[in-house]
């Protein structure tokens, strides 16, 4: 009975988790063209809708009725595998990210994560790494010299980078002590590990850019010089899963900087409920990737990565050698 | 037991629901979409002119193999500083130090590949 309840309760949070990030990219690409439109002096989308609110839900709709183009020469099964490889495990990753303690409903204990795995951080880096499957399919499959060039590009840079935010949060697990996301906030009550940790959360943070695919760091589908990137070929409901993936990738960064280094739903002089703070906090950081994109140029590909390979790698393994020291 | 599992139980759960949902939406897509496809709309994205060769023989620069190989060696690095990282309060200064010489020798390599210009990116 209890375990009937537990596994009813898990379902219950999976679906739950998985409507809302679904979702989420509506108002997100709302608020990015809006972003965008007010950062350049336009108005951005005004026509659907209040301010064009509506906007994203008309693009989906669009979508939903465009024919689906599968080049001749391309490898069918693998071209309509792809944006579905590429779609699940940013969802998946959110099964170890906890988004506040616990609240009580009717006497019983409800927790607001999915689950508290020991190995949490881990697990999000080995599903995250898995999304490069999805980009090296895609533009493989579709037999396109643009595609194809586009996710080795893309391949070569989210694998560059992984090395970097990796390193990185390692100086987080040296405090913390556990790699259980939920055990990292508590830890951080008093003081957010920003403090600790200034030069990791720097690294962390320009290869999150990096890794959600987002300026200065978007080669892949850099328009000018490469059509689309690896998704050239793909057309309707497939190019939108690499679209709304990109969109989850983005708010796994945010979260994963606020839990690591910007203390989780722990609050900051004004009370506020934790949940709140959370979203807050995520937010900002979502803003922030927004705010960059219309603020800085594209990086040159060999800039890209030497950033990734000279400057990052070394400042993060000084960063571990620095904070070991210290806690030893 | 039964705990341990229930921590990874989401995960099957997730992976499937997400992946039946994808499908659904591919379904109810296909209900109301136009096909009307022909050779010249159906021809790989190529400027507008007639593709040329194959893109899947998979002619590409070696460099992007060398950095493959490079992301491996340090990836495997990662996965050992995660459990050190987690116990380096207990083992202390001894741990500190072995770990210490692991980087370093990790570092040659390393040094060695910037040196031969294995991380420049030529055109």
């Amino acid at each position: 009975m209890e375990l009937a309840l537990a596994v009813a309760l898990i379902t219950a949070k999976v679906v739950i988790v998985t409507a809302i990030l679904l979702i989420l990219p509506i108002p997100l690409t709302w608020l990015e063209r809006k972003i965008a439109g007010h950062i350049q002096q336009r108005l951005g989308p005004m026509r659907v809708g209040w301010h064009g609110v509506l906007q994203p839900v008309a693009d989906g709709l669009k979508l939903l009725t465009k024919e689906d183009n599968i080049p001749v020469e391309a490898d069918r099964r693998l071209f309509k595998l792809a944006p579905i490889i590429s779609l699940v495990p940013p969802f998946v990753v959110f099964v170890a990210i906890p988004f506040g303690d616990s609240f009580s409903l009717l006497g019983a204990e409800i927790t607001l994560y999915i689950s508290d795995m020991n190995v949490g951080l881990l697990f999000i880096f080995a599903v995250a790494g898995l999304e490069v499957y999805g980009v090296i399919f895609g533009g493989w499959a579709s037999n396109s010299k643009y595609a194809l060039l586009g996710s080795l590009r893309c391949c070569a840079q989210l694998i560059s980078y992984e090395i970097p935010m990796g390193f990185s949060v390692i100086g987080v697990v040296m405090l913390a002590q556990s790699m259980s996301l939920l055990d990292i906030v508590n830890a951080q009550a008093d003081v957010w590990y920003v403090v600790y940790q200034p030069l990791g959360f720097f690294v962390f943070f320009v290869a999150g850019l990096a890794e959600a695919q987002r300026i200065p760091f978007d080669l892949a589908e850099a328009e000018g010089e490469l059509g689309a990137g690896f998704h050239t070929e793909y057309s309707g409901m497939r190019f939108s899963f690499f679209m709304i993936s990109e969109y989850v990738v983005m708010v796994t960064i945010s979260v994963l900087c606020v839990i690591l280094f910007f203390g989780g739903w722990n609050g900051f002089l004004i009370p506020l409920p934790p949940l709140i703070w959370f979203i807050l906090k995520v937010g900002f950081f979502i803003y922030l990737f927004m705010w960059f994109r219309f603020t800085f140029p594209r990086y040159r590909y060999d800039q890209l990565m030497a950033i990734g390979w000279k400057v990052l790698l070394p400042l993060s393994l000084a960063n571990i050698l620095l904070t070991g020291l210290f806690i030893v | 037991m039964t705990e341990n599992l229930l921590d990874y139980l989401p995960i099957i759960l997730m992976t499937g629901l997400v992946a039946f949902l994808a499908m659904l939406i591919l379904f109810v897509s296909s209900l109301v979409r136009p096909a009307n496809p022909y050779p010249a709309k159906n021809q790989p994205y190529e400027c507008g002119v007639d593709p040329f060769g194959q893109a899947s023989v998979g002619k590409f620069k070696v460099h992007y193999f060398v950095i493959a190989i490079l992301f491996i060696v340090f990836d495997i690095e990662t996965m050992f500083l995660f459990p050190w990282a987690v116990v380096l309060k207990d083992i202390g200064l001894f741990g500190y130090i072995e770990m210490f010489i692991f980087i370093f020798l990790l570092l040659v390599g390393y040094i060695y590949a910037w040196a031969k210009g294995a991380l420049d990116w030529e055109f």
